[in-house]
Order: structure tokens, then C-alpha cells, then sequence
């Protein structure tokens, strides 16, 4: 049949910036689908609002556009680009919802343009829950009892029948945003409540809880000839009532019969059918009792999503490619399977080997937010692991999610967190109270009963912990003899041999070194030292799709403690990039944006490029990406073991964020060769007190400082620089636990968070600036020339995090001067560090001084954005300067131009993550970014606050609440507002200001205070812009209640002045002229 | 692994493969071969076609589900022996009646975990099936290895008699009490009414063949392999069935020469072993794979509709497709190695599928084969 002719254009849209639940894997399937379009001949258009993106890269796509995803702005781009047609289903739900509306409005008919790979029927089947259940029971496929409702008197109704604990779900959110359980009468209301005004539609579906039914899902394909196949099966470990993005899943599945298992394929395929999706993969979700047996579906997704990211990492089989594939109208059989080239893509994969996925949480930069893990997802990224057994994967994924757990261990008993942890409620740390609970002597079955987790899993983890217990039961005698009869492994005694044995075992159920000497009383790096001299070192399979049926062409590997490695490693010359681990609030998409560049570049200079990363969202853990692929854990133990194999000629660190970073010192010690930046200068620059020095001796300003290792000596470093300080951990990320006090007892409570989030290391103390403009330099050094790639400026004023703050590039409000001594110390301390490769500096510009608050000697998240603003590959150059080339040799010599504006704005997680305070703060907590950008500044910010879901209203009513010290600068804020013909209303003490000064305001309640308040106008829809600048330590309940209710109603809410400023300046260039849209490609080229 | 004790696998090629030991405690011999479902263990291990060989699995984690009746595809366990990576030490599975290990056991069936199946999958890929033998009972590999080498060879060897009943007998039951998607439901094969009589050869027929047929109206007579075409028309069938089953083929001449008698007089239907019978009746020839397929991920397209179906394979013989003679069609091609999959005779209105539409386990993309043989007979 062959690939559709009467097409040439194809749109693609992106998910936008990253959230709960719509991360990397989007990235990673956009890019798949514009590779494998392009190099079908057709031409790739692309539109993503999420500038670190690696589909954003202007090689990817033939016009890309990083512009707001809404219905309006798709409109100019389909008018611009005429494409033939839309192909909505690699973009995650947000790129499905906005085809639907395009559909619906009738865009794509006044265009011309089809939908490709799910028609609108199908979408809107799958999507639509009450269509979707109508269909399902027509199709003779069961789905769970529910009701369908638009209001609490319905809800009410419905109960009746259905009974507690009850499920809600919110139809058309995505990442279970909305939903909720009620356990009874008591909570039914407020759930029902929240999940109605979460759904765009008003809509919640009330249904049967199905609380402790194992769940599954399949990975699915289906072509327009009816060909299915199932790609992957999905075990959750844990049981239904976690949304599956929270659970800890295994592949294939493993505790069902084939009759049980074939009944779940049937009943995907009749889905399939009846949903009516031909021209593509789906999810289909099931729920299943383990004591009848009984199965129930209990959702369908019509796209790729993030469990067909991880099935496609899985197994080998590029779910998202195929269905691009088959999206232009290839079959299966016409689409060969890269791995083993002789066999198509129409069967479905066979692993020999065991997959397992284990979700990261961020809540602890969340106090206040419930860490249950229920219906709505609240993690942040995951980590896979594959291992020939489940308890090999188990251990690799835990050390891979970089939190300091070695493995599963009674170790885990030692966590704080996990003392606190209690096994009935489905948290974080529920998995780690398993190991501390089965340690401490509980039953199997007990913890059965009480997790519903199922036995065989249980069976597995307490393996794993008989494991260690035997291990301890070495003795320190055996270790000893063990020890001395190292060197001489072949002449070993009984007692040697049956420990050698045992450490083999071990290590073949993926036990890290750091649990082995635990147990044995030894340090991590003696046991490396023992077990290499006693031979037991990894080998490393092939991920080949077919458990090696077929010979496997595609270097993807994965460790085991096994015989006959088939890595077969070449004597080319290669690097090896780490990757970045897991996504987390602070280490995400940029630095996996930044590794794909690495290799890109690396590639194109002749090296053999060798990935490490153990994220599978990600596009650096595409097969296809580095020429091999380790999808391993990135810890100094698992990393060094590859590098024993490959020896590489360079080890790059400075691109995967701080978990690489954080190795340098452990695999420079171990003899590996670190490209860029010395591990000595990257030292300089985390050391605060070499830090120091060397400002002193560059003559660069700086904000007092001091550390301290007690509470004594930080009282003692605060006597010294004065109130307000910035207190801060070492060696983190993100802003970790990072705040501002203003007196003695607030310093005393951070120091105390600070201590736990990085044990045994120091706590930072800097003067902090109030009232500071921001400024984030990236650059790329060569060991002798600094060339700043972009200067930016942020827009919230100091003491927000950068990650959470809006920048602009060029900066907008800096004078020539104080950008000069910006360029000056930027080019002074890249060379003292000798920095190869990337930098970035960050700037406090206040009262005429320069300050420099720190410098990272490795790439910030930033880069992606530089690159998009400037043109520049920031990445490929600093990559290429690693491998040796100089900035001159690759013509960088210059700060490139920047041609209009280009401004970033940070994705906040309040939506999904209720109870969170809303204030901006020096702890990062944003998950994701857009880029808006335009000629104007005003209209890039417009553009990215649009992208943001925060539209600047261009008319209607400004809610205007500010803190006494703002009070004079909201004057003239409020006074432009209403000279656009906006009607203004203040709180009390805001009103009475406004009005001395003669701007016309009506005053409102507070909330929480009598007669109508600002929650009253909010949940009215009387409110189209909210200002709002609060003061002090703690959000005021009344502003907690407003800010709930914003985020509810959606309604912008703007916490700093200057974003204040800045969104006047948007709304007043919106007034003027509508927005326009402009491809990178057409943007760069004039 | 403690609790076990240690076992070995020996090659003829002289390679051991060292493992614990679980089932029964004892020594037997076959041919090594590699199996890459991921679920169905028990139907495998029952599945008279694997008489005679030693079943690598490389799905790792087996033994999570346990046993249970129902899954049986005949009245014992034909493999000889049984490879796998991790035995589950537990049960998990409201089914389950007994542990994998006590099943083997209780049917004298040698098991060996803890071995490196990857790489014995790897090396029976590259080095072709061959003879092993497995033993929890002697761990001298060199000893194994010359009985590996002493073991009978496959190739030319009639199996089918072995495994074959040694009595007709008549098969009414659909399916049994649980089947999930509820098609048949208990008691189904008395409910449904019997429309049909087919004479069933048993070269080791799988039960899931049987009850399809039979909710598909059938009365079932099955017969032992040597049975002759007289003694099978004297039966007055509407349809018959040639079965699956193990061993080489052309060994199987009696049933070649009554098969061959057969074509033309009545709608022939045949599955596995029975294909190749049919094959070989019309005239075609057949021969042994390197290492087979085994596995319920096959793709198997149909040549007349283009159709693909995954599928659930157990050979290591095909039919030669370039042998078929005039109007026979090869009806069925593996997509994987453009294997001979299927052939249809429509002039003698017969025909029949390498794979096992049955399932059983395996995916249930072809059913619609038995509804075909059904329309034949109508």
C-alpha cells in the first residue's frame, strides 16, 4: 500500500512546556515523528511553546514555530504554512486537545487540512468518558458502573447506586487533574466539587471504586488494515487507586496466566476497534480482581503517551515512529524493525529480561501538599531500569533515581522519611516502608493485606532482603580472609569461595556495591576493588526486541551480572555523555536538550557517541540518538563499569545537570578522563570558600558571605553580614530547601532543612539583595577565550529562583555600563576557571554595583533557550570545544545578535499540586518554560504568558492587592491600567492608596472577611488579572484562599511588581497590535 | 538458591549450562530448543509437539502463576525438561492449584533454573537445535555431554506415535469453566448443537483445538495416528482434522500415505505436524529449520488478504514452499523468514496453517481458520 502521495506538508504540535504529567516523552515522540516524516520526503512543520525541547531545534523540523499553543495562533501558522495535514497524536494530551478545537471550530476545514493518525471521531470517543463507556458496552467490553454528572444534586443521585468509596474523575484534564476518591458522605461533596470545576466541560464521572485491583496496560498499535499488535504489557505494583504515572510499574507483566493475559489482548483489540483508532498506537488501561479474576477497562488513550515512551524503551519498538508511519498510511508489515533489520514491525516484542519504572516526587519542595498518591498525578519524572530479573531492576531503578538510596535495603529504614512513612497510605516512600517493615519483622502477608500489592512482588522484595541478611551473616571473618585472598582468587578456601559466591549472587540480584559493604563492613570502593579481582563484573545485553531470536544491529544496552556480554565494544575513537537521571524540579528537558546537542556534535567531529542515562521520557535514551546506548543508573559504581569496557577516550559531565556533576570527583579519582572543565575548577567553583578567594583576587563584587557547619557558626556568619540572608545547601540543585530569613528564628528552621537535604556538607550564608535586578549569562569557554552567548535578564526581582523567574533576552533594562561589567566579569572568571565548554554566571545589579552571585561551570538550564533566541547551537559548540576544537576554529567569537525579544516564563505545578504555597520563592519549583517572542518585548512577554495559560487580558477588571512597600509603585501600575479602560479593584489598604492618588478603584473584602471578597469576584469571572504581592514569611490564609481560587478559575496571577510591570507593558502592545507569528527558520534568516 | 540443589545442562557441542535443579530429581534427554512467550508455561509444557525436546524459556520470571487443571493442552507433560532464569518462589494467582516445581515433580519432569537462557538462547540460534541432556542427578558435565551425544536425533524420527492415543475416542466439551471473555462459558460444548462430525488425527493433539471445534458444533471423533482412510471414512465424516504433533515429518509416511488417500474426498483441515502432512500428501517437501520458531509473537501474513496476524508457532520443520506443486498455494507467509506458514488446496478442499491457530497460549488473531473448515463442511 505504501505511504500516502497526495500529502506534502504535515503539522506537528507539541505538548508545550513541561508539567505533571506531560514530560520528555513528548519530546522524544515529536522528534521521532519529524525524523522519520522528513525522511519519508514530506515537510515537517512544527509548533511547540516549550523552548528546551529538542524538537524545537531548528534542524529538527523544516519551519518550526515555539509559539503559544492555542487555536488562534495554530490559525496564523496554518494560514503561513499551508499545511496538508495535522498529525495531533505525538503532542500529548495538550496537543490533542487543541487539534479537536481546531476541528471543532472549523479552522482545519477553512484551511483545508485533515487530521492525521486519529480521526476526530475517534478522539473524541476515546476522550469523551460517557461516549467512550456507551461504545465500550456496544463493544461488549466491561467497564466500571458509573454515572456521568454535571452537578452535586446529581452526584448525589448517582452515589446512591454506585456506593464508597467512590472514584471522580474530571473528563478532558489530563494527568488525572480533577480527580479524587470519597471515601464517604463526609468528603463526597468537596471531591465531587473540585473534579466539576477542574473539567473545562463541567463534567465528572462518578464510578465504582476499584481500590486494590491489580492494573495493567497495553501498549498498542493498529493499522488501516486492521493489523493490531500489542507491543508491550505494563504491571503497576501498585494496585488501582494510584494514578498509573505515580506507580512503580514492571514489563512485561508477571503474574498473569496466558488465558488471563490473552483476554486483555482481545479486549485492547476490540477497543481499538470500536474507538475506531486506524492509523495508530493507543493505551489501553485495565483493572483486574485478583481473587475472581474479573477485568474492567478502564481507559483508552488514542495518542502515544508516557507509558508508550517507556514500552518503546522497553522493548526496542519506537511506538511513536511507527505511528508516524502509519499515520501517512505504511501498514506494519511495510515497516521494518531497525534492531534486527530482517524482521518487520508487525509482530510484537519478546524481552528476556525484566523492565521496571519507578516514578520521582518532588514533595518536598511542596510543604503543605498531601503526599497521598491517589487518582491525580503528582511525580515529576521517572527512572527505568532493566535487569534480567525483577530484583536486579528493582535495585538498579532505586539508585537511579538519585536520592541517595542505594538499593532496596534495610538501609532504607534509616530514612527519615521512611521512618515517618506509614505502609496503608500510598506515598513516595511506600516501597522503602516495605524494606524497613519486612526488616523489621513483618509478615509477607501482612504487608500483602496491607498494601494489596501482589504476593509475587512481595515474594521478590523480600528475596532481595534475605539476600543482604546473608551477606551480613558473613562475618567479619570471612570478609577478612575474602579480603586477603583477593589477589589469589584461584587458590580460594571454602569459606572464601562460598563468600565469592555469595557476592556474585548478590550482585546478580542488582545489589549496588554501597549495599554489599554495607553489610559486610566495608567502603563501596573495596568492594569494587574485591569483586573486579575476583571476576565478578557486569556484562551487558542487548535490548533487541525479540529475547535474541534475531541477531539485534542496534547497540542498546543494559547491564547484568551474567556471562557473554555482547556489547562489543569498537576501537574507534568515543565519548561517553552522562545524561541527567530522571527529570526533577530543577533538572529536566534542558540538560537532556543539551546532552542530544552533545552528541550531535560529537557525532559530526567523528566520535563514536556513548550515552548514559536512565530516563525513559527522554530523547537522549532513544536508540538512535548516540551510537550506543547505556540505559543504566548513573552512579559512580555503574558508571565506571562502562567505562571499564569502553574506555573511552573522554567522559563529558558538564551537560546532564548536577547528578553528573556530582560524579567528577569519583570517576576523575578512579583515573577517567573528564573532557571540559576541570574537575579541579568545577570544585572552585561549588567551594564556596575557594569561590570567595578568587573573587577577592578578580577584584569582582560579591554579596557577604559565610559558611557555616553549626547553628553557632551561622549565628555567628549573620552577626557579620546582617539580615536578610540567603540560606542554601551545598551541592544541590534547583534551589533545594533555599530560602531567605530575615531574623534568627527563621535561620534557624532553614538551617535545619538545608542539614537534611545534603547531609554532612556545609550551609551557605549570603548577604541577600533585596530589591535586586537578576542577570544570567551563559557561556562557552575554550581554556582561553569567554564568548558570552547570551546575557539575560530576569523579569521577578531577586530572591526568586531563576527557574521560576520570566527572562528576557536581550536584556531590556540594563544599562550599556553595567553590561559591559557584566561581559567583563564574565570573561575574567571563565578564564581563572579555565572553563572548557559551558558557563553560566548569574548577576544581582543594585545601586550601581555588579554582583556576582554564583557561577556554575557546567551548561544551566538556560541554554536551550540561548540557543533558540540566538541561533546559536550553545550545546554543539561547547561540546566541540571539549573535544578540543577552539572557539576560533568553529568561528564563536562573538556575542551573536539577538534580533527582537525573546523571553522565557517558567510553568508553575500549583494546578496539580493543591495546598502548595503559590509565592514565588528562592526554592525552584517550576516544572517546565515557554518562549514567547516578537519584535517588541511587550509582545514576547504577552506571548509567553500566553503560552504559560496565564492570557494578559487586553480589557475588563484588574484585581489590584499589594504589600505596603509596593504601594507607590502600584500607583502608576494602576493608573496606566486604567488609562486602558481597565475597571481596577483593591483590597482595603490598596484602594485607599489608589484613590489618594486620584485613580479610580473600588474596594473589595479579603477573603475569608465578610460581605463580597476577592474569592466572590474571582469565582464570578468578574476578575481578568490579579496582582497581588505579599510580604513576609508565611502566605496569609486569606491569600492562600485567593490564590486557590485563581488557580481554579484560571485567572493570571501576577505575585511580583516588576511582572506586574512587565504585563502592563504586554497588555498595552497586545491593545495596540495583535500578536504574529514567525518561524525560527524565517526569523534567522532575516 | 540455597534450598536447591545443582543441576546441569550439557550440549552435544560440549557446552554445560550449570543451573539449580526443581521438578523431579533425575536425569533425561532431548532436543535443546527456545520458546519466546512470555506467558502460558503450563500449555507449553503440556503440548504434546514438544515430546522429545528440553524447553528453554526466555521470559525470565516463571512459575509466578502456578498451575492450574484447566491449562493443561493434554494429559501430561511432554517436554523432557524444562530451562528458565528465575523460578518464582512462589504462587501468585487466584487459579493456581499447584506450585510449578510440585507439577513438575508430581509428572517426573526434570527443571533447571538460575541458568543464563540468554545466552543458551543465543548459542542454539547460532549453533542450530541440537541433542542435551538435562540432570539434576549427575552434575559430571563431561558425562552429560556423551550422553547428549548418545540421545536420539530428531531428524527422521517418527514421534507422532508416541504421543498419539492409542484409542478413538469423542470429544464434545467447549470450553471450561473459565474463560474470561465468557465466549463458550461453562458448559458451552453441550449447549451447542452437533452439527458436525469430524474425524479428528491425534499426532498429539492439542485440547484447545478440540474445544474450538467443538463450540463450533462438531462432534469430535479422535483417532490414533495410524488409523487408516478407510477406517476414517467408514466413520461418514463431514470434515477431517490432521493435528499437530512432534517428530520429522516424513517419518510419519502411514499417515502421508492415508492423508494422501483422503484429498478430494472430504474438507481436510491441518495444523503444525498435520500441515506438514498435508504438505507432504500433496506432493511437497519438507525439512528442518535451524532453530524453529517457538513463540507467540510470530507475524503471519495472508498472502490473499494481506493481513497480518500474530501468531503462536511451535515447529522446527516446514514445508518447502518451492515444492508445492500446481494448484496448491502457499496461503501463509512468516513475515520474520518468509517461512512457509500455511497452504490451501482448494481443489481438494483442503487445507491447513504451520501455526497454531489454537492458541493455547498465544494470541487468538486466527480463529477464523476453524470457521473456514466449518463453512467447508456446511
Amino acid at each position: 500500500m505504501g505511504k500516502r502521495t497526495d500529502i506534502k506538508t504535515i503539522l506537528i504540535i507539541g505538548s508545550g512546556p513541561i508539567v505533571i504529567g506531560q514530560a520528555c516523552e513528548f519530546d522524544y515522540s515529536g522528534v521521532q515523528a519529524c525524523k522519520v516524516l522528513r525522511r519519508e520526503g514530506y515537510r515537517v512543520v512544527l509548533v511547540n511553546s516549550n523552548p528546551a525541547t529538542i524538537m524545537t531545534d531548528p534542524e529538527v523540523a523544516d519551519a518550526t514555530y515555539v509559539e503559544p499553543l492555542t487555536a488562534v495562533i495554530l490559525d496564523k501558522i496554518l494560514t503561513i504554512e499551508k499545511p496538508d495535514a495535522v498529525l495531533p497524536t505525538v503532542g500529548g494530551q495538550t496537543g490533542l486537545n487543541l487539534a479537536v478545537e481546531l476541528a471543532e471550530s472549523g479552522i482545519l476545514a477553512k484551511h483545508g487540512v485533515e487530521l492525521i493518525g486519529a480521526d476526530l471521531r475517534a478522539i473524541r470517543l476515546a476522550e469523551d468518558r460517557s461516549r467512550f463507556k456507551q461504545a465500550m458496552i456496544k463493544a461488549g467490553v466491561p467497564v466500571p458502573v458509573s454515572h456521568f454528572v454535571y452537578s452535586l444534586e446529581e452526584a448525589w443521585q448517582a452515589v446512591e447506586e454506585i456506593g464508597y468509596p467512590t472514584l471522580v474523575r474530571a473528563s478532558f484534564t489530563m494527568g488525572g487533574a480533577g480527580g479524587g476518591v470519597a471515601q464517604g458522605p463526609d468528603d463526597f461533596a468537596e471531591v465531587v466539587a473540585h473534579g466539576l470545576r477542574q473539567s473545562p466541560v463541567g463534567e465528572i464521572l462518578i464510578e465504582r471504586s476499584l481500590m486494590g485491583w491489580k492494573e495493567y496496560e497495553l501498549e498498542v498499535m493498529r493499522d488501516k488494515a486492521d493489523n493490531f499488535v500489542v507491543v508491550c504489557s505494563i504491571e503497576n505494583v501498585d494496585p488501582m487507586g494510584v494514578h498509573t504515572g505515580d506507580s512503580i510499574t514492571v514489563a512485561p507483566a508477571q503474574t498473569l496466566t496466558d488465558r488471563e493475559y490473552q483476554h486483555l489482548r482481545d479486549l485492547a483489540k476490540k477497543v481499538m476497534q470500536a474507538v475506531g483508532v486506524e492509523t495508530g498506537g493507543s493505551n489501553v488501561q485495565f483493572a483486574v480482581n485478583p481473587a475472581t479474576g474479573e477485568v474492567i477497562v478502564i481507559e483508552m488513550n488514542p495518542r502515544v503517551s508516557r507509558s508508550s515512551a517507556l514500552a518503546s524503551k522497553a522493548t526496542g519498538f519506537p511506538i511513536a515512529k511507527i505511528a508516524a508511519l502509519l499515520a501517512v498510511g505504511y501498514t506494519l508489515d511495510e515497516i521494518p524493525n531497525d534492531i534486527t533489520r530482517v524482521t518487520p514491525a508487525s509482530f510484537e516484542p519478546s524481552i528476556d529480561y525484566c523492565v521496571v519504572k519507578i516514578p520521582r516526587w518532588n514533595f518536598e519542595k511542596f510543604p503543605g501538599v498531601d503526599p497521598t498518591l491517589g487518582p491525580q498525578m503528582k511525580s515529576v519524572g521517572e527512572v527505568m531500569a532493566i535487569g534480567r530479573t525483577f530484583p536486579e531492576a528493582l535495585n538498579k531503578a532505586i539508585r537511579g533515581l538519585d536520592i541517595g538510596a542505594p538499593g532496596f535495603s534495610r538501609l532504607l529504614g534509616a530514612r527519615r522519611e521512611v521512618t515517618e512513612a506509614v505502609l496503608h497510605r500510598p506515598t513516595a516512600q511506600r516501597l522503602f516502608k516495605i524494606a524497613s517493615s519486612l526488616n523489621e519483622g513483618a509478615s509477607a502477608d501482612d504487608i500483602i493485606t496491607t498494601t494489596a500489592f501482589d504476593p509475587w512482588f512481595i515474594s521478590q522484595l523480600q528475596e532481595i532482603l534475605w539476600m543482604e541478611e546473608e551477606i551480613m551473616r558473613l562475618g567479619d571473618w570471612e570478609t577478612g580472609r575474602l579480603a586477603l585472598g583477593a589477589g589469589q582468587s584461584l587458590s580460594l578456601s571454602v569459606s572464601q569461595s562460598h563468600a565469592a559466591d555469595l557476592l556474585r549472587r548478590a550482585k546478580r540480584m542488582g545489589f549496588s556495591d554501597a549495599v554489599i559493604g554495607a553489610a559486610m563492613g566495608m567502603g563501596e570502593t573495596a568492594v569494587r576493588q574485591l569483586r573486579k579481582s575476583l571476576g565478578i563484573t557486569p556484562v551487558y545485553y542487548r535490548v533487541d526486541t525479540c529475547a535474541a531470536e534475531f541477531e539485534a544491529h542496534t547497540p542498546y544496552l543494559y547491564s547484568t551480572y551474567e556471562s557473554h556480554c555482547e556489547a562489543n565494544p569498537s576501537d574507534r575513537k568515543k565519548v561517553m555523555i552522562l545524561g541527567g537521571g530522571p527529570n526533577r524540579i530543577g533538572q529536566g528537558i534542558e540538560f537532556d536538550y543539551c546532552c542530544v546537542q552533545a552528541c550531535w556534535a560529537l557525532r559530526e567531529l567523528g566520535y563514536e557517541t556513548i550515552m548514559v542515562n536512565c530516563n525513559p521520557e527522554t530523547v537522549s535514551t532513544d536508540y538512535d540518538t548516540a551510537d550506543r546506548l547505556y540505559f543504566e543508573p548513573l552512579t559512580l559504581e555503574d558508571v565506571l563499569n562502562i567505562v571499564d569496557l569502553e574506555q573511552p577516550d573522554g567522559v563529558i559531565v558538564q551537560f546532564g545537570g548536577q547528578t553528573p556533576i556530582n560524579l567528577t570527583a569519583g570517576l576523575a579519582a578512579a583515573g577517567v578522563p573528564i573532557w571540559g572543565t576541570s574537575p579541579d575548577s568545577i570544585d572552585l567553583a561549588e567551594d564556596r570558600g575557594r569561590f570567595g578567594d578568587l573573587l577577592q583576587t578578580l577584584g569582582i563584587d560579591h554579596p557577604a558571605w559565610g559558611v557555616a557547619y553549626s547553628a553557632a557558626e551561622a549565628l555567628d556568619v549573620v552577626a557579620r553580614i546582617g539580615y536578610p540572608v540567603l540560606v542554601r545547601p551545598s551541592f544541590v540543585l534547583g534551589g533545594r530547601a533555599m530560602a531567605i530569613a530575615y531574623d534568627d528564628e527563621s535561620l534557624l528552621r532553614f538551617l535545619g532543612e538545608a542539614a537534611q537535604v545534603s547531609p554532612g556538607n556545609p550551609v551557605l550564608i549570603d548577604q541577600f539583595i533585596e530589591d535586586a535586578f537578576e542577570v544570567d549569562v551563559d557561556a562557552v569557554g575554550d581554556g582561553e577565550q569567554v564568548v558570552i552567548a547570551g546575557v539575560m535578564q530576569h523579569i521577578e526581582e531577586a530572591g526568586v529562583h531563576s527557574g521560576d523567574s520570566a527572562c528576557v533576552l536581550p536584556p531590556y533594562k540594563i544599562s550599556a555600563y553595567h553590561l559591559s561589567i557584566i561581559e567583563d566579569y564574565s570573561e575574567k572568571l571563565g578564564r581563572a576557571l579555565g572553563v572548557r565548554g559551558l558557563m553560566n554566571v548569574q548577576f544581582a545589579i543594585k545601586d550601581e554595583v555588579v554582583y556576582v552571585i554564583e557561577v556554575n561551570p557546567r551548561a544551566s538550564r538556560t541554554v536551550p533557550f540561548v540557543s533558540k533566541a540566538t541561533g546559536v547551537q550553545v550545546a554543539k559548540l561547547a561540546a566541540k570545544v571539549q573535544a578540543g576544537c577552539t572557539l576560533a576554529e568553529l568561528g564563536f567569537t562573538h556575542t551573536p545578535a539577538v534580533n527582537g525579544f525573546f523571553v522565557k516564563e517558567a510553568v508553575l505545578p500549583f494546578d496539580k499540586l493543591p495546598g502548595a504555597d503559590m509565592r514565588l520563592s528562592p526554592e525552584m519549583r517550576s516544572t517546565g518554560e515557554v518562549m514567547g517572542h516578537a519584535a517588541r518585548f511587550g509582545h514576547a512577554f504577552a506571548k509567553a504568558q500566553l503560552a504559560a495559560k496565564t492570557e494578559l487580558p487586553t480589557s475588563g477588571t484588574v484585581l489590584l492587592t499589594v504589600n505596603d512597600f509596593d504601594k507607590s509603585a502600584a500607583m502608576k501600575l494602576g493608573r496606566d491600567l486604567a488609562r486602558m479602560g481597565f475597571k481596577l479593584v483593591a483590597t482595603q489598604g490598596t484602594a485607599v492608596f489608589l484613590q489618594k492618588g486620584g485613580v479610580a478603584v473600588t474596594a473589595v473584602g479579603k477573603a475569608l472577611e465578610p460581605g463580597p471578597t476577592t474569592v466572590d469576584l474571582i469565582r464570578d469571572g468578574e476578575i481578568q488579572l490579579i496582582i497581588n504581592t505579599p510580604l513576609g514569611q508565611q502566605a496569609r490564609a486569606d491569600q492562600a484562599a485567593m490564590y486557590a481560587a485563581a488557580v481554579r478559575h484560571n485567572v493570571p496571577l501576577i505575585t511580583t511588581l516588576s511582572a506586574a510591570q512587565a504585563a502592563v507593558n504586554g497588555i498595552r502592545a497586545l491593545r495596540e497590535q495583535e500578536l504574529a507569528v514567525k518561524s525560527l527558520q524565517v526569523h534567522y534568516g532575516g | 538458591m540455597a534450598h536447591l540443589h545443582p543441576a546441569l545442562l550439557a550440549l552435544e557441542d560440549g557446552t554445560c549450562w550449570p543451573g539449580f535443579g526443581f521438578g523431579a530429581i533425575g536425569t533425561s534427554s532431548g532436543e535443546i530448543v527456545f520458546n519466546t512467550s512470555l506467558t502460558g508455561y503450563q500449555e507449553i509444557l503440556t503440548d504434546p509437539s514438544y515430546h522429545g525436546q528440553i524447553i528453554t524459556m526466555t521470559m525470565p520470571h516463571i512459575g509466578n502463576y502456578g498451575t492450574t487443571p484447566e491449562d493443561d493442552e493434554s494429559d501430561r507433560v511432554w517436554a523432557a525438561g524444562f530451562v528458565v532464569r528465575s523460578l518464582s518462589p512462589v504462587v501468585s494467582n487466584w487459579r493456581a492449584r499447584q506450585s510449578l516445581p510440585d507439577y513438575l515433580a508430581e509428572r517426573g519432569v526434570v527443571g533447571i533454573t538460575d541458568v543464563n537462557t540468554r545466552a543458551l538462547v543465543r548459542h542454539i540460534r547460532t549453533h542450530g537445535a541440537m541433542r542435551a541432556v538435562l540432570s539434576s542427578k549427575i552434575t559430571d558435565g563431561d558425562k552429560l555431554v556423551a550422553l547428549a551425544r548418545a540421545a536420539r536425533d530428531m531428524n527422521g524420527l517418527d514421534l507422532a506415535q508416541e504421543v498419539s492415543c492409542a484409542e478413538p475416542y469423542t470429544w464434545t466439551e467447549g470450553f471450561d469453566w473459565w474463560r474470561p471473555d465468557g465466549a463458550g462459558g461453562q458448559g458451552s460444548g453441550g449447549a451447542v448443537e452437533r452439527r458436525y462430525r469430524v474425524v479428528a488425527f491425534d499426532f498429539g493433539i492439542k485440547r484447545n483445538i478440540l474445544r474450538l471445534l467443538a463450540v463450533r458444533g462438531c462432534e469430535v471423533r479422535v483417532v490414533p495416528a495410524t488409523t487408516s482412510a478407510s477406517e476414517v471414512l467408514a466413520l461418514d465424516p463431514d470434515g477431517i482434522f490432521l493435528s499437530n504433533g512432534p517428530g520429522d515429518p516424513a517419518a510419519v509416511t502411514y499417515a502421508i500415505a492415508a492423508v494422501r488417500e483422503l484429498l478430494g474426498q472430504k474438507p481436510l483441515f491441518g495444523i503444525c505436524l498435520g500441515h506438514q502432512i498435508l504438505g507432504l500428501a500433496l506432493g511437497a517437501e519438507t525439512y528442518k529449520l535451524k532453530f524453529g520458531h517457538r513463540g507467540g509473537n510470530q507475524p503471519v501474513q495472508v498472502a490473499e488478504s494481506g493481513a497480518v496476524q500474530i501468531s503462536s508457532h511451535n515447529h522446527g520443520f516446514a514445508v518447502n514452499a518451492a515444492t508445492l506443486p500446481e494448484g496448491v498455494v502457499n496461503s501463509h507467509i512468516n513475515l520474520n523468514d518468509n517461512c512457509c506458514e500455511g497452504l490451501d488446496a482448494p481443489a481438494y478442499r483442503a487445507f491447513s496453517v504451520q501455526y497454531h491457530p489454537e492458541s493455547s497460549p498465544g494470541p487468538h488473531d486466527s480463529d477464523a481458520l476453524f470457521d473456514k473448515f466449518i463453512a467447508m463442511m456446511q
